[in-house]
């Protein structure tokens, strides 16, 4: 270990490997060739060291120097990450922008996190006190909505032997010096660093029983996901994933939105940016920049930097939920994700598996999912992070490997489907393919906030569903004119349930958000019609005389006409229901 | 001091071994001078301390193991540029083939071009009317978007990408700053030869740059046509403030190129043979579409697709339709039945379509509208499988009214003149007038207003 300093000996594509060199560590963070390209160590061998540069490699040449860091690869954390947008491997985009221009330029060394601006600190310890890892010696407003809490890294702890006055300190500044055990002293400033591939410690980690609550009605009702729950949203190209994606981003009750764009289009990430800029957070009453983090690795940026991105992502998660925040992270897409792990896999000449997918696929995908969950952090109180992965499979093949092996790490499956997809039926979940498997933890905190006959109503709408979907099988087989009319009353009513209720518009005002108590009175509302116009059916006075009183149609268009604010015009629609049917029977 | 080096040690396909090279950097652009004095051009693909890997451009007949020179020219593959270069025709490599000249560049730049920093991208928002139906009312083509043309052998993808090019409007573009970049990459010379006398026709040839790489044309040449394409559109668009259209068929060709070349490196390979960096590459090239902060101009793209079997699964459609901002698909039935352009409408999507059209862009009404026509147009489908196994008489009376809209809409709506121009106004009444014949209950992807302003049916 006395030399760091190797020579490149071969290059092909992203990785470049170095011969007789016993300098380096597994994972450890290099520098690559004059213009010092970031790459990792992935592979050592008595005689060849394998790295893969995270950067175009045009123009590296033999012989041109590789640096070690001494590290592995690692993110910066500290004041500056929210609302700002980064690649895969944490590099400012808006600083490389001002300083290299539109387009992307290799070796840049520009700091991850703006190291000139001052942070207003307030210190939260004494001179004296004992400190353990992951405890907050002070806290400075990131953004007006978030509190960024420091922490002592979790692998420290000691006494304080000295702490600045509050006021106003850069990143880097000492604010508080802390003397371990052994007698060795650190100096605690507003940032430190962390490995991207290994979790951060917990206290304790905690089971789901708080639901994440996204406003959609298709997902909050038939489909919950918990605080601290993983999710995976697969879908074939045009079915909606990225659009479901936004919608969660944009109107989930976490405190903190992490978004990886991860080997997705550019024109979308400049949408992204656009739209949250100017969309106000309805609870905040503050842009949604303020509460999110975005990590844009298109796909036409280097394929080892979109491998890394998700640890990125999901480091940056980490770090926040152990400041006690709810974070929510939606990878975009996962797929993308595991073909940058197969190529370069196949660079290595590794064994293929299924489809060409290195042996590891699985393994990787589960220790990804496993860093999501809600916990007690080591700070004393509670956070959580809830993984939304987006997964593209080949084909619109959901039997594919990384569909097949995401769906046995993730407890919410919300499946898009084609069909729905090409009929514009948004957000296009499939009710019958998808699952969810957090009702149980969640049940208790549904009953407790709604009440009992929330859960009971779901259960009748989706098994309304069910029944429609069996009925249908008849229909198009001898069309449904020949059902009788009780199965006919199934059909209209599901109708009503999936235009009305499951079909959602994310660019109209009111029903782009709709907060639980609405879709519970409109569940409610469509049940209503249905029972009473199925003791009707019973009394044999047919379905098209209630059909015509044009009630189902108004259902059908009531998340349109009743505004999110008076959840008491139900009242009316019920009883203009009773009214209508009681003057036909 | 300038090394020849002579002969190789391995010829493979495409690839020439060579040993003993130094100082050689990665991608770099080599010459190679036969013994009887022809020239040829590779680039470095691979290197391993003093062996390196050299991918030829025109391929490796007549090379043995020791008639050869080769020299490094110390720079990777760069194109030259200038203004001049608008209404040339080059070969698929950039190099003029019309007679003409050298080009006297101005600037050089490398083809694989740098990424657009997503910051600086701008969100594209203007759309291109084409005066098609179809493509503008359900799937707007945006100015600065890829939208590929999903197609079969046989179908009128090429009649279609030369209507657009012909109609295409764009809000701020006139003569002087409107172009196209046409790539052709494995077409027959009869398909390139059609596009040109299109071009002339419609008076815009002069503001054409053509690269051609014909189906006889060396295969690893055409790995590079759409990048030399590309680095020119993004010349013209970013340097000279133009709005620029590039057009790149066959895609599919480009893609059996690479998986030929990818093959006789030994790569392991990924679905059906094709490189498991099929994607990142494809990326590579779509992802160079866009506007940019601080720049006027545009570069637009619609890349042209062969899907082989009509299979919109196989992994090169499926692939650019996980990249590009939606898809044109065209349908063979369609076309069976004689409709011209047989766009199937329900699998094709625009996803940048949202932001551009409604008021101040289309018309207030152009979303609520085609939300109703793609709903209508998929019960048409579930109309038309029941018709299939019931009869068509044995039909409700709705379903028989989506009968005869379906009817209507192909006929009238998708069915449009080779020659024929619409309006965008004149598509959205269209569209209308149509669902007109369906009864009001059944629209219930448009709200009460605007039904009561364009509804025209007696119901």
């Amino acid at each position: 270990m006395t030399d760091r300093k190797a020579f490149i000996y071969g290059i092909n594509g992203p990785v470049v490997t170095v011969k007789n060199t016993d300098s380096f560590e597994m994972m450890e963070m290099v520098h690559v060739g004059k213009q010092k390209l970031v790459g990792e160590i992935i592979g050592i061998t008595d005689d060849i060291t394998t790295i893969q540069v995270y950067e175009e490699t045009t123009g590296l040449k033999p012989g041109d120097p590789v640096e070690g860091t001494g590290a592995p690869m690692n993110v910066l954390l500290g004041p500056g990450i929210i609302d700002n947008i980064f690649d895969g491997i944490e590099r400012p985009l808006k600083a490389i922008e001002e300083e290299a221009g539109a387009f992307i330029n290799r070796g840049s060394t520009v700091s991850a996190l703006d190291d000139k601006k001052l942070w207003n600190v307030t210190m939260k310890v004494k001179f004296g006190d004992k400190l353990e890892g992951g405890q907050i010696y002070a806290t400075l407003p990131e953004t007006p909505i978030i509190e960024h809490r420091l922490m002592v890294p979790p692998e420290l702890s000691g006494e304080v032997v000295k702490v600045m006055p509050d006021g106003e300190y850069k990143l880097f500044d000492t604010v508080v010096v802390i003397k371990d055990d052994e007698g060795v002293e650190h100096n605690l400033t507003l940032c430190q660093k962390w490995p991207i591939r290994t979790s951060r410690p917990v206290k304790e980690r905690l089971t789901s029983s708080v639901p994440l609550i996204t406003g959609q009605r298709v997902i909050d009702t038939l489909f919950p996901i918990a605080k601290g729950g993983t999710a995976a949203i697969p879908g074939g190209f045009g079915t909606g994933k990225t659009m479901t994606q936004h919608q969660l981003a944009k109107w989930c009750d976490a405190d903190i939105i992490i978004y990886v764009g991860c080997g997705e289009r550019g024109n979308e990430m400049s949408q992204v940016l656009e739209e949250f800029s100017e969309l106000i957070d309805p609870k905040s009453q503050r842009p949604m920049t303020d509460r999110t983090v975005l990590i844009a690795n298109t796909s036409n940026m280097p394929v080892a930097a979109r491998e890394a991105s998700i640890y990125t992502g999901i480091t940056l998660g980490e770090y926040y939920r152990d400041m006690g925040y709810h974070v929510a992270m939606m990878a975009d897409s996962t797929s993308r994700w595991a073909e940058a792990l197969r190529e370069i896999s196949g660079r290595l000449e590794e064994m293929p598996a299924e489809e060409g997918f290195p042996a590891y696929l699985p393994s990787r995908l589960a220790e990804f999912y496993e860093r999501g969950g809600r916990a007690e952090v080591l700070s004393g109180g509670e956070g959580s992070v809830t993984l939304i992965g987006a997964v593209s499979p080949q084909g619109s093949d959901f039997s594919e490997p990384v569909t097949q092996n995401t769906k046995r790490f993730t407890r919410c499956f919300w499946a898009l489907d084609k069909g729905l997809a090409y009929a514009r039926h948004y957000p296009a979940i499939n009710w019958m393919d998808s699952y969810s498997e957090y009702f149980n933890d969640l049940d208790p905190w549904f009953k407790e906030n709604l009440g009992e006959d929330f859960i009971e109503y779901r259960n009748r709408i989706s098994a309304l569903l069910q029944e429609e979907s069996s009925l249908m099988e008849i229909v198009k087989l001898i069309g449904s004119d020949v059902l009788p009319d009780d199965q006919k009353l199934v059909i209209e009513t599901a109708r009503v349930i999936r235009v009305g209720f499951l079909q959602q518009n994310a660019f109209h005002a009111d029903d782009t958000y709709v907060p639980l108590e609405k879709q519970k009175l409109m569940m409610k509302t469509i049940l209503h019609l249905y029972e009473k116009s199925k003791d009707i059916v019973a009394k044999n006075i047919p379905l098209s005389k209630i059909l015509n009183l044009g009630l189902f149609d108004k259902l059908t268009k009531m998340k349109y006409d009743i505004p999110n604010s008076k959840p008491e015009m139900f009242d009316d629609y019920i009883k203009e229901i009773d009214e209508k049917l009681a003057a036909i029977s | 001091m300038i090394i020849d080096y002579v002969g190789v040690k391995e010829i493979n396909g495409s690839l020439i071994v060579m040993d003993g090279v130094k100082g050689v950097s990665n991608e770099e652009i080599v010459d190679i001078r036969l013994d009887n004095g022809t020239m040829r051009q590779g680039r470095v693909v691979q290197i391993e301390g003093e062996r390196i890997v050299v991918q030829v451009f025109e391929g490796t007949r007549r090379i043995s193991l020791k008639n050869t020179r080769t020299r490094l020219t110390g720079h990777p593959m760069e194109m030259p540029l200038s203004p001049e270069i608008i209404g040339r025709v080059l070969d698929g490599a950039g190099k003029p083939i019309d007679g003409l000249g050298d080009i006297f560049p101005v600037k050089k730049a490398n083809i694989n071009g740098t990424p657009i920093n997503p910051v600086s991208r701008v969100y594209p928002k203007n759309y291109i009317n084409t005066g098609i139906s179809t493509i503008d009312t359900l799937m707007t083509l945006i100015r600065g978007q890829k939208l590929p043309i999903f197609s079969g052998s046989g179908m009128k993808h090429n009649d279609l990408a030369v209507q657009i090019v012909r109609q295409a409007k764009i809000s701020g573009a006139n003569n002087s700053n409107f172009g196209v970049v046409f790539a052709a990459m494995g077409v027959q010379k009869d398909v390139a030869e059609y596009f040109r006398k299109s071009f002339e026709e419609s008076g815009v040839l002069s503001r054409v740059v053509m690269l051609l790489n014909l189906s006889n044309d060396p295969i690893i040449e055409r790995t590079l046509t759409p990048r030399c394409a590309l680095t020119i559109a993004e010349y013209l668009a970013f340097e000279l403030d133009m709005h620029i259209l590039v057009i790149m068929t066959d895609m599919t060709s480009y893609a059996e190129a690479l998986r030929e070349f990818s093959s006789s490196k030994g790569e392991i390979p990924g679905r059906k043979g094709y490189p498991g960096y099929l994607y990142s590459d494809l990326a590579s090239l779509y992802e160079r579409a866009g506007m940019i902060k601080g720049h006027n101009g545009s570069v637009t793209q619609i890349p042209i697709l062969t899907m082989p079997n009509d299979d919109i699964t196989h992994p090169i459609p499926d692939l650019t339709g996980y990249i590009t901002e939606g898809q044109i698909v065209l349908d063979r039935s369609l076309q069976g039945q004689g409709l011209y352009p047989p766009v199937s409408v329900l699998p094709s999507l625009s996803r940048l379509m949202k932001d551009g059209i409604g008021e101040g862009y289309t018309r207030a009404d152009h979303q609520p509208l085609a939300n109703q026509l793609f709903a209508s147009y998929a019960k048409v489908i579930d109309a038309r499988s029941l018709a299939s196994v019931i009869g068509e008489e044995e039909l409700s009376p709705t379903d028989k009214k989506y009968i005869e809209f379906g009817r209507l809409f192909e006929s009238k709506f998708v069915n449009q003149g080779f020659n024929e121009n619409r309006s965008i106004e004149q598509s959205l009444d269209l569209g209308w007038e149509l669902l007109s014949t369906l009864p009001r209950a059944e629209l219930d992807r448009v709200d009460d207003a605007l039904l009561d302003q364009y509804y025209k049916g007696n119901d």
